[in-house]
């Protein structure tokens, strides 16, 4: 019987992370999309509410939230994937609230960043891991 | 007016299962002497709200042996604190008498010779002796039940839940949430529920594709003119741990900042005590107490921890009640003008042969194993070891099973999951099909035989080690740690993902564990739809029936440190 990789691994009852090497920070790819986002500025904390779930329920389709009172662009980078950059949304002046919900897909485990642009031209940043595994073996 | 504070710690003091009764060393009979149910059930009543909290029965209708952990190891903040700690440690933590009932209860020390002396534990008519014992004295009490009640037993699979469903709502149950239960399939999960006398909580669980609450959030019930919200948790982790194909439609999660909202809701409504009802584990209830602003009091299950005191985090009090059926937890609580200024906690040892059962709860169990009774009954052969399975690594029931696996199914390997759910037998026990169901049937319980290399082995127990032992608590799964057969290795729980497990070798020539080379893999509990394979425990039993007498040696392939 012939196996993939991931037919082995599902099979398994142990959950399992795609990748068990250690993740860089922010892969380079990443910090120079950022850095493209803001124009070079350093980005602050607090303002931007990024909402994912903690371990993934299917890596293929994760629900990433954000949501930044008075933003006028949010952008959603996975540094874990081949192409980091995942969405960036912008809001007018008549938006009602300056919040969006996407799915994603991701690769691997790793930390999401999100950066949002405020009205004032400064911009926040906000990070949280999504663990993706496959299969368990809670109980 | 009394401090909260000073009324917790007067109230700590006054929380020991036993009060001070200080039995030790007793022979059975002395101890069914010594020990009685009025005993068992002693308590001052206080203030005006009463809960009562049972969790993790996994299907226990009946009296059971159930081995507390001897390794249950915390990383992080938990390390070190209950429920991390077990034996001696308990004991001295909290002051129990070595070798007296509680001893027995709450630890595994010297757990065979007091298994003789003080008996099976728990019996759901048993159980239903001391609900209705506490309904009497405090009529408005409300029951609560954390989840991981439909499975676990080979009557509970054959009905599809349905003997525990019939249980629980002859006990009077006010609410549930859930986990094992949706094993049996949302189909069927939907079913039940529809027939539920009372609310299937679970303001975690979502719809998949519309991402909106599936079921109940919360239900506010009225007790002595006290507005107290019950809010439910569902295992957070259903979709990863447990065939996500069986529940394709629905989403679980912690969903901290909906648990937040959903306090904040119930507080908008004017209530006076907010409960969480939770299956999310010892540890990840513990974070999310500390997060979390505005729960009184939380019920936690999942981790099957039994901790005879309460928790307290904050503002909030944290009541763990075992498994199996073998405690049952009053909460008495005062709450006055929206707060609850002082609680009253024991946790009730449920002693078979000290609880008189109740006649109806009885009657009507017997009617559920009826149709059953010759498959129950049916001995395959008996045992001279100890057989259990609660623990971080494995116990000496997976011990057995991976032996049968691996020589049933011909293989180089065995896999067997860490679940912590499973009754212990004692030496000298005839091992029925009954025992055997009871710590494998699931409705997935398929053995596959595959190919691995040693690579994708190692792959494997680093990110189960990791669900166990991710110092943060959100990202643990609450199952032990996956049991091996036919390989050993050592685990450093201190390190993170990757590099926690080394000197991976096979046991049958000592040699090291190639990881480019292909070995013969057998398991079960696959997560996969469509895994292939006799049921599990059709293999233990043709193994045992081959061995006759079960009789193990001591394992000793797992090699723990950085605990």
């Amino acid at each position: 019987m012939t196996m993939t990789r991931r037919d082995a691994l599902a099979l398994a009852m142990g959950g399992f992370a795609a990748s068990v090497l250690p993740l860089p920070a922010l892969a380079d790819a990443t910090a120079d999309a950022i850095a493209k986002f803001t124009g070079g500025a350093t980005a602050g904390e607090g303002g931007l509410t990024l909402t994912a779930p903690e371990i993934a329920e299917n890596g293929n389709t994760v629900p990433v939230s954000v949501d930044a009172p008075g933003a006028t662009e949010i952008a959603i980078y996975a540094p874990g994937n081949p192409t980091p950059g995942v969405a960036v949304f912008k809001f007018g002046p008549l938006a009602g609230s300056q919040a969006a919900s996407i799915r994603i897909r991701l690769s691997k485990t790793q930390d999401l960043v999100a950066v949002a642009k405020m009205a004032d031209g400064s911009f926040v940043q906000a990070k949280s891991t999504v663990k993706v595994t496959i299969g368990g073996c809670g109980g | 007016m009394i401090s909260r504070r000073e009324f917790l710690q007067a109230s700590l003091a006054a929380s020991t299962i036993l009060g001070a009764s200080g039995l030790s060393r007793w022979s059975r009979a002395m101890a069914q002497q010594t020990m009685t149910q009025d005993q068992l059930l002693q308590f001052e009543p206080l203030g005006n709200v009463t809960l009562i909290h049972i969790t993790d029965i996994h299907a226990q209708a009946m009296p059971i042996y159930f081995r507390e952990p001897e390794i249950n190891l915390g990383v992080g903040d938990a390390r070190g604190k209950p429920p991390h700690v077990t034996g001696k440690d308990f004991l001295e933590m909290f002051k129990i008498k070595p070798d007296s009932p509680e001893a027995y209860a709450l630890t595994y020390d010297n757990y065979v010779d007091l298994a003789k002396s003080y008996g099976k534990m728990g019996g759901m008519d048993r159980v239903a002796t001391v609900v209705n014992a506490i309904r009497a004295e405090r009529p408005e009490a409300i029951v609560l039940d954390g989840g991981d009640t439909w499975h676990g037993s080979m009557v509970a699979l054959k009905t599809k839940g349905q003997d525990m469903v019939d249980i629980m709502n002859q006990l009077g149950t006010d609410a549930m949430t859930s986990h094992w239960e949706w094993t049996y399939g949302e189909e069927r999960v939907n079913e039940i529920v529809d027939t539920l006398p009372f609310p299937f909580l679970g303001a975690n669980i979502f719809d998949a594709e519309w991402d909106e609450p599936a079921y109940e959030p919360y239900k506010i019930f009225e007790r002595n003119g006290t507005q107290i919200a019950v809010i439910g948790q569902a295992f957070p982790y259903l979709p990863i741990a447990n065939p996500k194909w069986m529940f394709p439609d629905y989403s679980f999660g912690i969903r901290e900042e909906r648990m937040q909202a959903m306090v904040d809701e119930v507080r908008a409504k004017g209530v006076d005590l907010v409960v969480c009802l939770s299956h999310n584990g010892f540890d990840v209830d513990r974070k999310m107490a500390g997060r979390v602003k505005g729960i009184d009091v939380i019920l936690t299950g999942h981790t099957h921890d039994a901790v005879p005191e309460p928790v307290l985090i904050g503002e909030t009090i944290m009541i763990a009640s075992g498994s199996n059926g073998k405690f049952v937890s009053r909460i008495d609580l005062d709450v006055r003008d929206g707060k609850m200024m002082g609680f009253r906690h024991k946790l009730i040892p449920i002693f078979s042969d000290v609880i008189e059962p109740d006649k109806d709860m009885a009657a009507l169990i017997t009617k559920t194993r009826e149709p059953f009774k010759k498959e129950l009954e049916e001995v395959v052969g008996e045992t001279s070891s100890l057989l259990y399975r609660r623990g971080n690594f494995n116990g000496t029931w997976d011990d057995l099973i991976c032996e049968a696996m691996l020589s049933e199914r011909d293989a180089e390997i065995a896999m067997s999951p860490g679940v912590r759910w499973g009754p212990s037998l004692l030496p000298g026990d005839k091992i029925t099909m009954e025992d055997i169901l009871g710590v494998t049937s699931m409705t997935y319980g398929e053995t596959y035989r595959t190919e691995m290399t040693g690579e994708t082995i190692k792959t494997i127990l680093e990110d189960v080690a990791d669900n166990l032992f991710n110092t943060d608590p959100y990202y643990q799964q609450g199952g032990d740690m996956v049991r091996i057969g036919g390989m050993g290795y050592h685990i450093d729980v201190s390190k993170p993902i990757g590099q926690r497990i080394s000197n991976m070798t096979s046991l049958k020539d000592g040699a090291d564990i190639d990881p480019s080379r292909s070995y013969v893999v057998t398991g079960w509990a696959s997560v996969n739809e469509g895994t292939e394979g006799p049921q599990i425990w059709d293999v233990i039993a043709d193994h045992i029936r081959k061995i006759g007498t079960v009789d193990l040696k001591p394992n000793e392939s797992v090699v723990v440190t950085g605990a």
